[in-house]
């Protein structure tokens, strides 16, 4: 029979491209009134007074919620995904521009929209950490002072690695290169922005909000824990998400606001938030200033990297990863070369600025360590004198040293990485690239050819380890089958975009002989589907399709026994085959899940084992991470005379271990390498000294279009995830982690008959041009 | 005020504030959300719809301006319940993910099939040029687009995507 | 979203409609054309009128035509019409050339040259062109016409001539024999504003080697006064038509501009840009201009 894996055109589509998906802001309920948020101007100020009364009064004005509203429901702060606390709305001082400082509830969004202009606030201006490197500056203000004990701007000091043997392997190597260099602050900007309709039923007390959610379950406790309501009458309901990429992880303090409204009103309270509030307020990405070092031999063996960051996390602590990580898993920096020793030192830093940092698809810092060792491997081989290519080559894992485990303590599953580096050069054609870009110099043209070689670590993870506010990371599946054979499988993670209501049906039909077409998958509602820490950080198909598949298993090792039942043998005599259960050397004894589920519901005598059904559930908790890794080529065109650069090839080989449905995973591949080019070139939320946002629009925060992507060219190979029940890796966010260094190697080696030895992204044309006078632009902070 | 427009062939007559925006007149008005917005500046292009003919970003149009004049939206793509072309391509190329941006796309995609029947790919990047994707970097969107302008010519159905190269 | 305050409508029917409606409701009123710079404004509420006074019904002032010699654009023209429109693209290849860049396709479709000029961004690509052109603007008022170069059209940021209850209704540009003309930008991404742009317009004397009988140079977003480079186009007038010529023509225009930093880049890259940009449009005109003779 065939396999139902394959490229299978996606069930969701019926409804999208008809218009007729659900998102957030689609939603409209009876009575429902609208949410705004007045935001501070400053980005560090004490409020002095604060004077809702005009707001009020305006006749269409129905609630005006402040700090301290909250504060009289113990709702002024809220706890964050990084065990600090955050304002919902701020009380004493406002700590970064665009900070929430009241909410009107209203009874259409225009009228709440003109309502914030009748609040009046008075701020007495305070000194601003809008650059991280002086956060630490004995006199620099401290903005914390809401913790007890602060005084400072420091948050955490952390690392791993084996500082003594990689200082050792420092103090032998022949070379040792080193390189300071910036992640710039960056933004996911889902097309879709945040957004919540929050209706609390003041008859039964039932608590219901449709909302973007990347986690539903996770923010149902969350709701509990913060608003004292009984978790089993709250219900959280994520309808279509237009995109998430880890800005929908946090919960927002207008979510909040929107579920005290409902309490206040009786009413449901619709808040969706603008494009410049989502820029300037919710879960920003990177902001890392790492300095990195590489030691090597002179002839270009890798012996050991260093690395040592400050990470920028804004106003309040709000990073989204496991709590035992708080620069996330950056520390498999040391990517896919055989190292011998590897350190690494992170100190995180409060400054006046958005909370977030984990977010774009950064599989947890994975893209800032990607970022670093890539870049740090092109330094080498320049010093060197060494071709990229060949230098990568010469260092990457070999096959046979799998399982390896790095010097920082990850143990990556499986991978042939030579073979996808070969691959991606044979697919790009680089020795003729090569000489094309010699005989194009010689005529004083330029082009650039940029490497990445990067290994990730997705589908967290093992509860043990991996927990976020103490739910560990284990995810559920369960799965019924209908008495006429099809099926409904629950699950708790939450796509955006990523198909899984075809893949995980894919999953599912594989396991029991079915049609993708008969297996309905439920997602999204947690009244519905069991409890799991969500979609983000490429863990559907590592932890919820590892879900749902042993939940099939369980259902067809139930349907193995009613079987053996129906045709009167022993449970062991039988085999699965072509999505039947038969008797082994008797194939017309036989019986499909359809024919089994049906008897399993009728009179039939059950032996023990088995109810009258064969549903079955479970809860996965992954023994590992899975290790996707890839090979990326940028090619790029540069005009000198602009510092306007092309982006005019992108091969990319991936290996994700087994696809469910190749056609999903090439989008997710295609979605990434835009991202690539948008933070290697034109992206970034860049603030000025006095912590203005610069970037709080699209004109500012600029998006690659159709016109800058080129025709992406995929490769792949398959590499199988040995402790995967099907062998599957997660993928979603490989190619957003490995392009960026792709593309930016291919700039500065389109620079270098230039003598620029490294510029920070975006490498917009006025940054590549000033590098070329020797004078790279700060990209972080303007003056 | 009071506006007629006509949406889709059917008129609606409404009394509106001026200052209400032709993406909002749709969606919280009309009741059709299918035309989406992502921006405040005009940039995204989830809110393109169509206005007298044309491809316009609703969020940057007063419904006033719309005043006696015709809409064509998503929602009025299909035809007697068979997807347009367009749609169909879609689906049949992987040409959305998140379904957010889609909408626009189509109704760009729309017009320039019906204006240029043969577009290259650089023609249907140029004419996607002030829309905004975050989730199918472009790739399968243009797939989608061609596929469609194909299925329309009547000429053989473009294969799906090749497949990617196996390592040996 | 962010949206509009309370404001007040008015549709015009005519011209001189829209003069009356202007005249009534006095200077809290602005014209509403294609809304693509107003309108956004208005949504961040940095523009708040009191009354619009919607002009798209003015189809007398959509018209694209050669007449009297002179190239001449309605005020209404809808950015993507001009785009399309052949004659604009035989005679004066920069415009094609700045409207192809100018914001994105949807856009065009709605924005107008007359609201795009109007709006008066030091950043406009299309003041620039019609500096390099030396077009003239006309603005009707209640009792008549009057005509202003386009050069002194602008006269600040974001601030023209065009007085409360007045109304820009055309744009015309002479045609003239032996000209070629190019437009160069350089944005961060499709549809950004410029860093910098420099248009550029050559007129050649008849006969023998290339000799500029006459040249109009239009610089945007670097701060060039008036969108011009009078210094460097009084320099080419008579200048052979050479690439040393073009460099020094550069080197003036950049001279004499006062590009200011900010996010787009930092000011000796505008000023860069200036000169760059200006030498690639000469070469590009020249080479039109020839092609043409």
């Amino acid at each position: 029979m065939n396999s139902a894996y394959g490229r299978l055109p996606r069930k969701e589509d019926a409804r999208l491209v008809r218009g007729l998906g659900t998102f957030t802001d689609d939603i409209a309920l009876p009575g429902m009134l609208h949410g705004a948020i007045l935001r501070s101007p400053l980005a560090h100020a004490r409020i002095c007074s604060l004077d809702t009364t005009a707001a009020e009064a305006h006749p269409r004005v129905r609630a005006v919620i402040t700090g301290a509203t909250l504060a009289e429901r113990q709702l002024a702060w809220m706890p964050t995904l990084s065990r600090d606390v955050q304002a919902v709305l701020a009380t004493d001082k406002v700590r970064f521009q665009g900070q929430e400082v009241a909410f009107v509830v209203a009874e259409d969004g225009y009228a709440a929209r003109d309502a914030l202009e009748l609040i009046d606030v008075e701020y007495e201006p305070l000194p601003v950490v809008a650059d991280a490197t002086r956060a630490l500056d004995p006199d620099a203000p401290v903005i914390r002072d809401d913790l007890a004990g602060q005084r400072d701007n420091h948050i955490f000091d952390w690392s791993a690695g084996d500082q003594a043997a990689t200082d050792a392997v420092f103090a032998a190597a022949d070379v040792i290169v080193s390189q300071d260099m910036l992640y710039p602050r960056s933004h996911p900007a889902p097309l879709e922005t945040c957004g919540i309709v929050a209706d609390l039923d003041p008859v039964s007390g039932k608590l219901t909000l449709w909302t973007t959610s990347q986690a539903p379950h996770a923010h149902r406790t969350m709701y509990a824990l913060l608003a004292g309501l009984p978790e089993h009458k709250i219900r959280i309901i994520s309808p279509d998400i237009g995109g998430g990429f880890g800005n929908k992880v946090p919960l927002y303090p207008g979510y909040l606001c929107a579920v005290v409204g409902s309490m206040l009103t009786g009413q449901p309270v619709k808040w969706v938030e603008d494009r410049s509030e989502n820029l300037m307020s919710t879960a920003f990405a990177r902001d890392y200033h790492m300095h990195g070092e590489i030691a090597a031999t002179r002839d270009g063996r890798i012996l050991g990297l260093r690395a040592r960051v400050l990470a920028d996390h804004g106003a309040f602590n709000g990073s989204a990863q496991p709590t035992k990580f708080p620069a996330g898993f950056f520390h498999i920096f040391t990517g896919s070369y055989d190292l011998q020793a590897a350190c690494c030192e992170v100190t995180g830093v409060y400054t006046n600025k958005a909370p977030g940092g984990v977010a774009y698809s950064c599989s947890f810092r994975i893209a800032e360590g990607v970022y670093l060792v890539e870049r740090m491997v092109d330094l080498l081989a320049a010093e060197l004198g060494l071709d990229p290519a060949g230098l990568r080559m010469r260092n990457l894992i070999r096959p046979e040293q799998f399982p390896y485990t790095c010097p920082t303590g990850w143990e990556y599953d499986s991978g042939d990485y030579p073979r996808a580096l070969q691959l991606a050069l044979d697919m790009a054609g680089y020795d003729a690239l090569r000489r094309e870009q010699a005989e194009k110099r010689a005529r004083g043209e330029h082009m650039g050819i940029g490497l990445s070689c990067f290994t990730e670590g997705v589908g967290a993870g093992p509860r043990k380890h991996m927990d976020i506010l103490g739910l560990g990371m284990a995810d559920g599946a369960d799965l019924r089958v209908h008495p006429t054979g099809t099926a409904v499988l629950g699950i708790s993670c939450q796509t955006q975009g990523q198909g899984h209501e075809t893949t995980f049906a894919q999953l599912v039909a594989e396991e029991l002989g079915l049609s993708p077409a008969d297996v309905e998958v439920v997602h999204g509602d947690t009244d519905r589907t069991p409890f799991g820490l969500g979609t983000y950080g490429s863990r559907s198909t590592p932890v919820s399709g590892a879900a749902a598949v042993v939940a099939a298993r369980k259902v067809r090792e139930r349907a193995r026994i009613v079987a053996a039942a129906m045709l009167e043998a022993a449970p062991e005599d039988l085999e699965w085959a072509s999505g039947r259960w038969q008797v082994r050397g008797d194939p017309e004894q036989g019986r499909t899940i359809a024919e089994i589920a049906m008897a399993a519901h009728s009179g039939l005598d059950l032996p023990a084992g088995v109810d009258g059904h064969l549903d079955a559930g479970t809860v996965y908790n992954p023994p590992n991470l899975t290790y996707p890794y890839g090979a990326y080529i940028c090619v790029v065109d540069l005009d000198p005379g602009t510092g306007e650069v092309t982006v005019r090839r992108f091969v990319a080989v991936d290996d994700c271990g087994v696809r469910i449905n190749p056609m999903i995973v090439e989008g997710q591949v295609h979605g990434g390498l835009a991202d690539g080019v948008g933070m290697a070139l034109m992206q970034a939320i860049t603030y000025d000294t006095q912590g203005n946002c610069l970037a709080g629009s699209f004109m500012d925060y600029l998006l690659p279009t159709s016109v800058e992507c080129p025709s992406w060219e995929l490769g792949e190979t398959v590499t199988p995830c040995p402790h995967h029940p099907v062998g599957a890796k997660g993928v979603g966010e490989s190619a957003t982690v490995g392009s960026p260094p792709a593309v930016v190697n291919a700039v500065m080696d389109a620079l270098r008959p230039f003598g620029v030895r490294h510029a920070d992204m975006p490498l917009t044309p006025a940054n590549v041009w000033s590098a070329m006078q020797g004078r790279p632009l700060r990209t972080d902070l303007a003056d | 005020m009071q506006i007629t427009v006509t949406v889709n062939g059917t008129g609606y007559t409404r009394d509106v504030e001026p200052r209400l925006l032709l993406i909002h007149f749709l969606r919280d008005e009309l009741r059709l959300t299918g035309s989406h917005w992502g921006c405040d500046t005009s940039n995204c292009g989830a809110c393109v719809v169509w206005l007298d003919g044309t491809p316009v970003k609703s969020c940057t149009v007063l419904a006033a301006m719309a005043d006696g004049r015709q809409v064509r939206t998503v929602e009025g793509l299909a035809a007697a319940g068979r997807l347009d072309p367009v749609q169909q391509g879609f689906a049949e190329c992987h040409g959305l993910q998140c379904g957010f941006c889609t909408p626009g796309m189509m109704m760009t995609a729309r017009w320039l099939l019906d204006h240029n029947p043969r577009p290259t790919a650089a023609e249907v990047r140029e004419a996607l040029s002030g829309q905004l994707c975050r989730c199918t970097g472009y790739e399968n969107i243009v797939r989608s687009v061609l596929w469609a302008a194909a299925l329309v010519r009547g000429d053989a159905p473009l294969d799906p995507p090749p497949k990617p190269e196996e390592a040996m | 979203m962010q949206v509009p305050a309370f404001v007040e409508y008015e549709k015009a029917a005519s011209v001189e409609h829209a003069l009356t409606l202007l005249a009534r409701f006095g200077p809290e009123s602005r014209v509403l054309a294609g809304g693509h710079s107003l309108i956004p404004m208005m949504k961040l509420r940095l523009a708040q009128p009191e009354t619009l006074i919607d002009i798209n019904g003015l189809t007398e002032l959509s018209f694209i035509k050669v007449t009297g010699g002179e190239l001449c654009i309605g005020a209404l023209a809808r950015h993507a019409e001009l785009l399309a429109d052949p004659a604009a693209g035989q005679h004066f290849a920069i415009l094609h050339d700045a409207e192809r860049v100018i914001a994105d396709p949807i856009v065009r479709n709605w924005g107008t040259v007359g609201g795009s000029l109007c709006q008066a961004d030091p950043s406009e690509d299309l003041s620039a062109a019609f500096a390099a052109l030396k077009a003239t603007m006309v603005i009707r008022y209640p009792d008549g016409t009057r005509t202003v170069p386009a050069r002194d059209f602008h006269t600040g940021p974001y601030e023209t001539v065009v007085a409360p209850g007045e109304l820009l209704t055309e744009i015309r540009v002479p045609i003239r024999p032996g000209g070629g003309s190019a437009y160069q930008k350089v944005g961060r991404r499709v549809g950004d504003w410029p860093v910098g742009a420099a248009g550029a317009a050559l007129w050649l004397a008849p006969g023998g080697p290339p000799v500029i009988e006459d040249a109009g140079i239009g610089l945007t977003a670097v701060g060039a006064a008036h969108f011009a480079a009078a210094e460097a186009e009084e320099f080419l007038r008579g200048a052979p038509a050479t690439g040393e010529s073009f460099a020094q023509a550069g080197q003036i225009a950049a001279e004499h501009c006062r590009p200011v930093p900010d996010q787009r880049g930092p000011a000796d890259y505008k000023r860069h840009l200036a000169r760059e940009l200006t030498v690639r449009a000469l070469r590009r005109a020249l080479a039109r201009a020839q092609r043409d003779a």
